[in-house]
């Protein structure tokens, strides 16, 4: 096992691909306390910004966006000078202006609450000064004014979650199944093994939109379907394994020794069948991922206000044309996710069979 | 042969059993059905309607009836497209996703053996990389990224080639549909084709074939012969992936194929054309498991006897 982890570590591709697993879960994880804002947080001024560098708003947006305020105010804007964050704005109107209707400022996301300097004796015009906020929209913003790269950080924990448990609960189910209908052999084999040839033949992602459609889709329930589909492929693999060391000294010596077939499966059967099942996992995790974002894309996944980088991708897909980056991003992560989780399959079967890794 | 294809196909009954039942319920134990409307109908109405379509009966009455008619080769009317039935349905969608299907199927099979080839030959250099590399990133990209993609950079900016609608099959409309249906298996393809080809190639016979001298090709034409078998194995399932439609595509680029129909069937809880559908695609991907196994005891023999 050692001199498999050294295999591993010197696998540079795999290497990097467990590096940028590593720092896409760990964005995911902390990444949405960092960004400054909340998912849902909707900046109803600000929608589809494109992505950058630069703080929000623009100076070139200051003023429109002040106009349109005004507007709603029932005042025009004479004049507005923005320095060092501050804005200085010179407000006429045909009527005395209400003082309380400048809390349009602070309401639009844009500006901090406004201070009037001067006030004219008939009450038409007031100089006001207000703060400019500064917001950073890294990959821009979505449809409502939501920060792109905040929603994929937090759709990002629901795809890994649901990669990671559909998995595990694949991989009880499947090792399970398997190994008892490996080291059962005979007649249990052959019928256990003959559902699974069934269950392969089934539409089985039919059932999984049925189930989806039918009955209100839920994050648990994805869970469930997703991981009822994938266990087959484990279930043969432990199958086939368990037949091999069935046949070993050491199983027959622990039968011998008069151990329970439970003991003798989980203490000698199934922990050597891991090196493979590892390896099934780990190129499992990308398949569920990206057949949760394909029923997401479909509209019958994860569900707002939740959601996931299918569903983002689909959000995206259909604002291609005014707003591109609103597919790049989601579909980037999730690429790139499903790239690494792909090599570092690859680089475990290398260094779990090196005779494997000699040939190809 | 023919005993092991008739064998294959009586086992395909019970599964094919399975796969009915199971849906007929599933879907009759949905809440809703397919007369719900948002302003609802009175109820004499929806009386007669669920006495034209048989709904009225008890279930399992329906549920026999059913298996009848499929036994007959009767799909049922459906119940949300009017005046048509489920196999009208199928005579339209289905030689739109079948040609799509066909020619995404070609493009996978020739690019995929033919770069798994070269990658198997060439093992260890640069190509063979490049080739893994591309493999890797293809089967990653979900078609629902590649489709719009592909759509901005061929239809929207370089207006080569149109962004999507179906214009009764024409060349140019046909080209962006089967490449994003071809990419990932492509991908697949080449992988496995270079794993298996790798091991062929290191087989005594072929150091013996290269010893003695052959040329290339020849060698080529007999590795692939023993390589072909696990390419061939999972040519059935992608088969019939691919030729039953594909959601996706079909819904990115306006298709008029069968594989919108399963999606759209449930939601508006049309009963025979999601059952029609899950039939449609069980019996495709056991037939054309049944012909992928039979090709492989055509390739090898020694499979033949295991029988």
């Amino acid at each position: 096992m050692s001199r498999a982890w050294g295999r591993l570590a010197r696998n540079r591709g795999a290497l990097a691909a467990l590096g940028l697993l590593g720092a896409i879960t760990l964005a995911c994880l902390v990444g949405p306390l960092l960004t400054g804002h909340q998912p849902g947080r909707i900046y109803a001024d600000l929608v589809q910004t494109p992505p950058g560098l630069g703080a929000h708003p623009l100076s070139e947006a200051v003023r429109p966006a002040l106009e349109r305020l005004a507007f709603r105010m029932r005042a025009t804007v004479r004049e507005s000078v923005v320095r060092d964050g501050i804005m200085r704005l010179i407000l006429d109107s045909s009527r005395p202006i209400d003082e309380r209707s400048l809390s349009y400022l602070p309401r639009s996301d844009l500006f901090g609450p406004p201070k009037v300097l001067e006030r004219s004796e008939d009450g038409r015009s007031l100089v006001v000064e207000a703060p400019v906020r500064r917001l950073y929209f890294l990959l821009g913003t979505d449809a409502l004014g939501r920060d792109l790269l905040t929603r994929i950080l937090v759709a990002g924990r629901v795809s890994l979650l649901i990669g990671l448990v559909a998995t595990a609960v694949a991989l009880v189910i499947g090792v399970a199944y398997g190994a008892v209908a490996g080291y059962l052999g005979g007649r249990a084999d052959a019928v256990m093994m003959r559902c699974v040839d069934i269950l392969y033949a089934l539409p089985f992602v039919f059932f999984v939109i049925m189930l989806l459609v039918f009955f209100r889709a839920g994050l648990g329930l994805i869970l469930v379907a997703i991981a009822a589909v994938e266990w087959l492929d484990m279930a043969r693999i432990v199958r086939a394994q368990t037949l091999s060391l069935r046949r070993r000294d050491f199983v027959r010596a622990a039968e011998a020794l008069g151990l329970s077939t439970v003991a003798i499966l989980s203490r000698h059967v199934i922990p050597n069948t891991l090196g493979p099942v590892a390896v099934a996992a780990t190129l499992l995790v990308p398949r569920v991922i990206l057949l949760e974002s394909f029923l997401s894309f479909l509209g019958l996944g994860v569900q707002e206000p939740q959601t996931s980088w299918g569903a983002l991708i689909a959000e995206g897909a259909r604002a291609i044309e005014s707003a591109p980056w609103l597919l790049a991003g989601p579909a980037a992560f999730l690429v790139a996710t499903l790239i690494a989780l792909n090599l570092l399959g690859d680089g475990l079967a290398d260094a779990l069979d090196p005779r494997l890794a000699e040939r190809t | 042969m023919t005993g092991f294809v008739l064998r294959r196909l009586l086992q395909a009954i019970p599964t094919l059993l399975a796969v009915v039942t199971a849906s007929f319920f599933l879907i009759r134990l949905a809440p809703g059905g397919p007369f719900d409307l948002e302003r609802p109908l009175p109820p004499a109405a929806m009386a007669n309607l669920a006495r034209v379509y048989g709904l009225d009966q008890p279930l399992w009455v329906q549920y026999l009836r059913y298996l009848g008619s499929v036994l007959r080769g009767d799909l049922g009317p459906s119940f949300s497209f009017r005046d048509l039935t489920v196999a009208e349905l199928f005579a339209r969608g289905l030689p739109v996703s079948m040609t799509l299907g066909a020619l995404a199927l070609s493009l996978a099979l020739i690019l995929g053996i033919g770069l798994g080839t070269w990658a198997a030959f060439r093992r260890g250099r640069a190509i063979d990389r490049l080739i893994g590399l591309m493999a890797a990133s293809s089967l990653a990209l979900p078609t629902f990224v590649v489709a719009p993609l592909l759509q901005i950079v061929f239809g929207l900016t370089l207006h080569w080639l149109p962004v999507g609608s179906w214009e009764g099959g024409a060349p140019s409309h046909l080209v962006l549909p089967v490449l994003t249906l071809a990419l990932p298996q492509i991908g697949a393809l080449a992988r496995l084709t270079r794993a298996s080809l790798s091991e062929v190639l290191s087989a005594q016979y072929i150091r013996t074939e290269r010893a003695m001298g052959l040329p290339p090709g020849r060698i080529v034409r007999h590795a692939l012969r023993g390589a072909l078998l696990p390419v061939v194995a999972i040519l059935g399932p992608t088969a019939a992936a691919l030729l039953t439609g594909s959601v996706v595509v079909e819904t990115i680029f306006g298709l008029p194929g069968i594989g919108r129909y399963f999606v759209d069937g449930a939601l508006n809880r049309d009963y025979t054309l999601v059952m029609g559908t899950v039939v449609l695609v069980a019996v495709f991907v056991i037939l054309l498991n049944l012909a992928s196994d039979v090709l492989s005891g055509l390739i090898d023999p020694r499979l033949r006897l295991a029988r």
